[in-house]
């Protein structure tokens, strides 16, 4: 159901209101749509003034990550262009977050550029620091769960703490999810590995990548999750695609469709 | 040495195909890094610890003349003759010059990852010089002519009965031995005499301190102390980074080296080395071999911060799942990757993408090096020094030209590649295949979500127009 008037009263009058511009990674856009309008939709619900630019293509972060920086420049305008406009600019994805934060220069620093990566977030961190969301009442999965953080969220964003610092166990993802109805948690041995997506190194490095990849999904298995979720699609595309060659029956969500009401 | 670029991926793909040896190694890497955390977690101020360490070693390193001329001024007062290496070549040829003025044949050594840079062995061994490794995993590594594949454990890549085999053939012991303790015991055997009668003794040195011009060596099996003291004559090789200002310092250091390593509190040995013993002649070979030049890279100088202790190998989910010896280089895992450009930038081109950057090296490291930023830097650096396969480097021009145009782009997606149709085919596939190699492709959907947001949502009428849009 398209929920472009659903807003309940209670979101509308509980959280800050921002304009805020979504970008939906590439990946997300051709390969798991349902993850971006869950992120829509669940903004929406929180009262969220959201808009869309058409016009969006990358972040840079796929020329970025391989050392073609200057590659990665018509991006990145093409990024600032999109979204200098907006309060907030919000993303399902912390790679792609980590990029315009941490690494997007191969553009000359202007106000407008700097602005834009300010004022980025990763969905997570959006909902957990910025709307300080406290619950998701529509929220219901009746499911066990291993979550996967993935390493840009993990050690580039931090919204959890990491296993080799020793740091006071938190995790924002696990904040929210604890939120929604009836789900529960499965906890793999080797929680926070690098499942092995790492971008064009998927293609490069292919025989490690896929080990990684398997070996991350059959820890989740084993670990008695039904579903890896993630605030990462990139990941879940490259794990996926491992469990269904290894057979191991496990299956896929983005955290976004968790916290937005869906049921499987 | 041959500039063709290592092909990691393909010597890892080899690796991964044995899964014995592969699921050991990552077992037994991961196993240290779990009693590594252990470690951390039992004393409080480790993070503390961290940041002194680093702290000490960028002050050194920032002030590396002055302390080295230190050193040497109070090694010299202690009895101990210094000698600096310029590159490998000048060290073999000094430590060749001592062992012939001693008329010393036999040459026993404890590890010491200089003398691999430097190639050492080969080059004693045309003087007429038998070298003895007396480390076991070194020794092993010897007998089969092989790099060190981990800094730390160096045979780690090894199964028991590789072991057995190889000292079958040396030692003459039975190959179907698969009892450890019956091939150290072999080791033991076969190493006493030859240390016994060997002329002279090399060792590494873990920590030079500057104040007192001593420096330590820390080993499990105590084969560097055998090493040291049985002859008469010691020669110590030692990388000019390894300084620490004052003795006070090496508090911080030992704390944290075996912790970090192998997750045990402290070495078995660590020995502080004051000068010869009686009757006998210590020399320090003091080595840059690149160590100046990498001082003055802005963003990789850091990396000299390094004592070696492996944690980022341990760590690594690649270097568990590739194994030392795929890095073609002697340093391998995250360290080696951001290391060993400086020595040879073409040959070791393809090491700094031999990783996910997932950054749990720096997070591990008892320095504090940024060891998965310096990997990101030095791609940007080998780009701009064309050593990029020109396939990669088209792709990601074009790729970047077409994210610029968000027409093309769309254009692209809609003919349900996601990318770079304006690659011939022959080129994109040839590069892309290997994804469906272990992996599914990702399913193909109805519609993307640019086509939905049009469909669904009223503001999709002004594209790139001002958002001032209420429903």
């Amino acid at each position: 159901m398209p929920c472009a008037t659903f807003r309940p009263n209670r979101a509308e009058d509980e959280y800050p209101l921002m304009k805020i511009g979504l970008f939906i990674p590439c990946y997300i856009d051709a390969f798991y749509p349902d993850a971006g309008i869950a992120t829509l939709e669940l903004l929406e619900k929180l009262g969220q003034d959201v808009e869309y630019p058409l016009d969006q293509t990358c972040c840079g972060q796929p020329m970025g990550n391989s050392g073609c920086n200057s590659d990665a420049a018509a991006a990145e305008a093409l990024f600032v262009r999109n979204f200098a406009k907006y309060d907030k600019i919000v993303m399902p994805s912390g790679s792609c977050t980590h990029h315009v934060r941490d690494n997007f220069d191969a553009i000359p620093q202007t106000d407008e550029v700097r602005h834009v990566r300010e004022n980025t977030y990763e969905l997570v961190e959006f909902l957990h620091d910025i709307l300080k969301v406290d619950a998701f009442p529509w929220a219901e999965f009746n499911h066990t769960v291993g979550l996967h953080n993935s390493c840009g969220t993990l050690r580039a964003l931090r919204t959890a703490s990491m296993s080799e610092l020793g740091e006071k166990p938190f995790s924002k993802p696990m904040d929210l999810l604890s939120k929604v109805k009836g789900i529960r948690f499965a906890t793999p041995k080797r929680p926070d590995e690098c499942c092995g997506f790492g971008g064009t190194f998927s293609v490069t490095e292919e025989a490690v990548s896929a080990k990684m990849g398997v070996d991350k999904v059959r820890d989740h298995h084993q670990a008695g999750a039904e579903y890896i979720v993630s605030a990462d699609s990139s990941c879940i595309m490259h794990q996926q695609g491992c469990a269904e060659r290894a057979g191991v029956p496990i299956r896929f969500i983005h955290i976004a469709q968790i916290l937005n009401g869906a049921s499987q | 040495m041959s500039d063709k670029p290592v092909n990691h991926a393909r010597a890892a793909e080899h690796f991964i195909e044995d899964t014995p040896h592969l699921q050991f190694h990552d077992e037994r890497l991961w196993d240290m890094r779990q009693k590594r955390d252990a470690q951390m977690h039992i004393l409080p101020e480790w993070q503390e610890l961290r940041e002194e360490a680093s702290r000490i070693k960028e002050h050194t390193l920032s002030r590396l003349p002055e302390y080295l001329e230190q050193f040497e001024t109070n090694a010299r007062k202690n009895g101990i003759h210094v000698h600096w290496a310029r590159d490998g070549a000048e060290h073999n040829r000094i430590v060749g010059e001592i062992l012939k003025a001693h008329n010393a044949r036999n040459l026993i050594k404890s590890k010491s990852m200089v003398t691999e840079e430097c190639d050492m062995r080969p080059y004693l061994a045309k003087q007429g010089v038998t070298v003895t490794e007396t480390d076991l995993g070194e020794r092993i590594q010897q007998l089969d002519d092989q790099l060190p594949s981990h800094i730390v454990v160096p045979a780690v890549h090894k199964l028991t009965a590789d072991v057995a085999k190889i000292f079958a053939k040396d030692y003459h012991t039975d190959p179907n031995i698969r009892d450890p303790h019956l091939l150290a015991e072999a080791q033991r055997q076969a190493a006493r005499p030859v240390i016994l009668h060997a002329d002279a003794g090399m060792t590494g040195g873990n920590f030079v301190v500057a104040e007192t011009g001593t420096f330590v060596v820390c080993t499990n099996e105590g084969n560097a102390d055998l090493s040291a003291t049985v002859p008469n004559l010691h020669i110590a090789t030692i990388g000019i980074e390894r300084l620490v200002p004052r003795m006070a310092d090496m508090g911080v250091f030992i704390r944290l080296l075996s912790r970090s390593a192998l997750g045990s509190p402290i070495t078995q040995y660590t020995t502080h080395f004051r000068g010869p013993q009686k009757g006998g002649e210590m020399h320090v070979v003091l080595v840059d071999n690149g160590r100046s030049a990498r001082l003055g890279m802005e963003d990789f100088w850091t990396s000299l911060k390094c004592i070696r202790c492996g944690a980022c190998m341990n760590t690594c989910p690649v270097y568990r799942r590739s194994g030392g010896l795929s890095y073609g280089a002697v340093y391998s895992g995250p360290i080696g990757a951001i290391i060993d450009p400086t020595f040879n930038e073409r040959k070791y081109s393809t090491l700094p993408y031999a990783s996910t950057l997932n950054g749990s090296c720096t997070n591990v490291c008892p320095v504090k090096i940024n060891i998965h930023e310096q990997l990101y830097k030095w791609r940007r650096v080998l780009v701009q020094h064309h050593e990029m396969p020109f396939v990669k480097r088209e792709i990601m021009h074009m790729a970047g030209k077409l994210m610029g145009q968000p027409r093309m782009y769309r254009a692209a997606i809609k003919a349900t590649e996601v990318s770079l149709s304006t690659m011939p085919r022959f080129v994109l596939y040839n590069w892309l295949n290997p994804w469906g190699k272990h992996r599914e492709n990702p399913h193909p959907v109805k519609q993307t979500f640019n086509d939905w947001y049009r469909k669904n949502r009223k503001t999709a009428a002004t594209p790139a127009a001002a958002p001032e849009t209420k429903k």
